[in-house]
């Protein structure tokens, strides 16, 4: 078993390492989604207040194949959820990840896509909010491989910050060997708009609640990819649940 | 129902609001007319509570009681609705869960029963074909991708259904065409009874042909420098503000 990464790494940076340690050691799950497949997962990390979870998965997407991979990171002191995708030719992966983090929560999904083979297509969203003085971070790195011509990835990272202790880290990286391929990646943080809000208190919504119906709005552009209707209701309930 | 009386205003230590009074009875439409500038738009937000507009002087009573110790949401529970002169986009959340949001709010907030979603729906789809905004469109997020007239159309939508008490109308003919105008006239004009009341605020005389009121009163730098009946609107469109406030 090897030691419990420092925050000298660049992927635990922004960790808590005392409860990495805590967590340490960690076995990752294999997802094989076989070719031409399809293939959906959904993630939720609730684990108990004040616990340290770090649940990793070694995901590897056959040729043709798709998985669309949904995450809702809210449980816990210290709560990772790690990917490591391997594309094949022509696979796709869609990521959709919410991260809750209120108190002194520090919250992380941390994603490596590997585009081995050509004309991939990775799709990563995240969205988060943070609140007290949590903390909440995005590390997504994209490595295209010399084999992956026509790779076409994205990655989407938004927070919101409901509190001036808050913090959300973000940070995209890009290893690329291949010369004929696109990627694209956006990250901003911002605040509530408050002209939103004020149209709502002024239509008779208390602050509260206003409030939270833009954070779950904000917050459905990770989940709306979720193909199942019923799945996606679930996982806006919980949502829902976390904002009340 | 409606007292300002001596109302000052600030925004950032900036007087906006300089003593303005201004009596609204029950059954009543007043027309706010003035300059860009003026403070109409602070009026108006000041009414409805909104951040940022400091009542430095003067008193706003509403039914009896201090409209300016409420909350935003209490204000519009009381009955007050402010039509924005820009309304605003949000994405994610629908017109329609917006609408029955504040709805079953006001109604938790005066000891209401919620309405049903039977109910709702009914009072949404009626509103919505008076105001002639296709009901599909009530499903989309709030404003999003509305041309200017069916922004004002769905401000109208939304008072339809509210049924406020005291409708403050900031602008709302602005940027309609004459059809959207006299739709949104008629909505106007439909909600007028003798417990409600309006407070139109306007740029141009075009709005009084249609929805006619009871007073003018014209604003300049902060206060009410002349009041007159529907005439006012008409000496105003023609000699321009410049003679009034001579
Ligand atoms: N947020 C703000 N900050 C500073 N000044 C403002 C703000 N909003 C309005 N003002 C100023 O207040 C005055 C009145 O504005 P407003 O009430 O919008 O006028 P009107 O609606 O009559 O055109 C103007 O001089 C305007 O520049
Ligand atoms: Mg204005």
């Amino acid at each position: 078993m090897t030691a419990a990464p420092t925050r000298r790494l660049e992927e635990w940076r922004y960790s808590d390492i005392a409860a990495v340690e805590r967590a340490w050691p960690v076995a990752p799950e294999a997802i094989t989604v076989a070719a031409g497949e399809c293939a959906t997962r959904m993630v939720v990390q609730d684990a108990a207040p004040g616990s340290a979870t770090i649940r990793q998965f070694d995901i590897i997407v056959a040729a043709g194949a798709s998985l669309a991979f949904h995450i809702i990171n809210s449980g816990g002191a210290y709560g990772r959820v790690g990917l490591d995708v391997t594309l094949h030719e022509g696979a796709r992966f869609d990521l959709g990840g919410v991260i809750v983090a209120m108190g002194e929560q520090v919250l992380e999904i941390v994603t490596t896509v590997r585009h081995i083979g050509p004309g991939a297509t990775s799709r990563q969203v995240v969205r988060c909010v943070a609140g007290g003085t949590a903390t909440a971070t995005y590390l997504g790195k994209v490595a295209v491989a010399r084999a992956g011509q026509q790779t076409d990835a994205a990655q989407s990272f938004k927070a919101l910050l409901l509190d001036r202790g808050a913090t959300a880290n973000a940070k995209p990286e890009l290893e690329i060997f291949a010369d004929d391929v696109k990627c694209a990646h956006g990250a901003t943080v911002g605040e509530l708009d408050r002209n939103a809000l004020f149209y709502l208190e002024s239509r008779g919504i208390p602050p509260v609640q206003a409030r939270a119906l833009l954070t779950r709005a904000f917050l459905s552009d990770a989940l709306a990819g979720i193909a199942d209707d019923e799945a996606r209701d679930t996982a806006e309930a919980r949502v829902t649940e976390l904002l009340a | 129902m409606l007292k300002i009386d001596n109302l000052h205003a600030e925004i950032d230590g900036k007087t906006i609001l300089n003593g303005l009074t201004l009596n609204v009875g029950a059954g009543e439409v007043h027309a706010i007319m003035g300059p860009n500038g003026a403070g109409k738009s602070t009026l108006s937000y000041v009414l409805a509570g909104r951040a940022g507009y400091e009542v430095t002087a003067g008193s706003v009573t509403f039914d009896g009681q201090d409209l300016l110790a409420l909350a935003p949401h209490e204000r519009a529970a009381a009955g007050v609705f402010l039509g924005l002169q820009y309304p605003v986009e949000i994405p994610g959340v629908s017109n329609l869960m917006f609408l029955r949001s504040a709805l079953n709010a006001q109604r938790t907030l005066r000891g209401e029963a919620e309405a049903s979603g039977a109910e709702f729906m009914k009072l949404a789809k009626a509103a919505a074909a008076d105001l002639g905004l296709p009901y599909e469109m009530l499903k989309r997020s709030v404003n999003q991708g509305f041309s200017g007239g069916e922004k004002k159309r769905n401000e109208m939508v939304q008072m339809a259904v509210l049924q406020p008490k005291l409708a403050v109308l900031d602008e709302t003919d602005s940027g309609l065409d004459i059809d959207a105008l006299r739709v949104v006239s008629d909505g106007i004009n439909r909600m007028r009874s003798p417990d409600r009341a309006t407070l139109l605020i306007t740029h141009y005389q075009r709005l009084l042909d249609y929805v006619v009121p009871d007073f003018v009163h014209v604003l300049v730098a902060g206060r009410i420098v002349r009041t007159g009946g529907p005439e006012l609107a008409h000496t105003l469109e023609r000699d321009g503000y410049v003679s009034i406030a001579a």
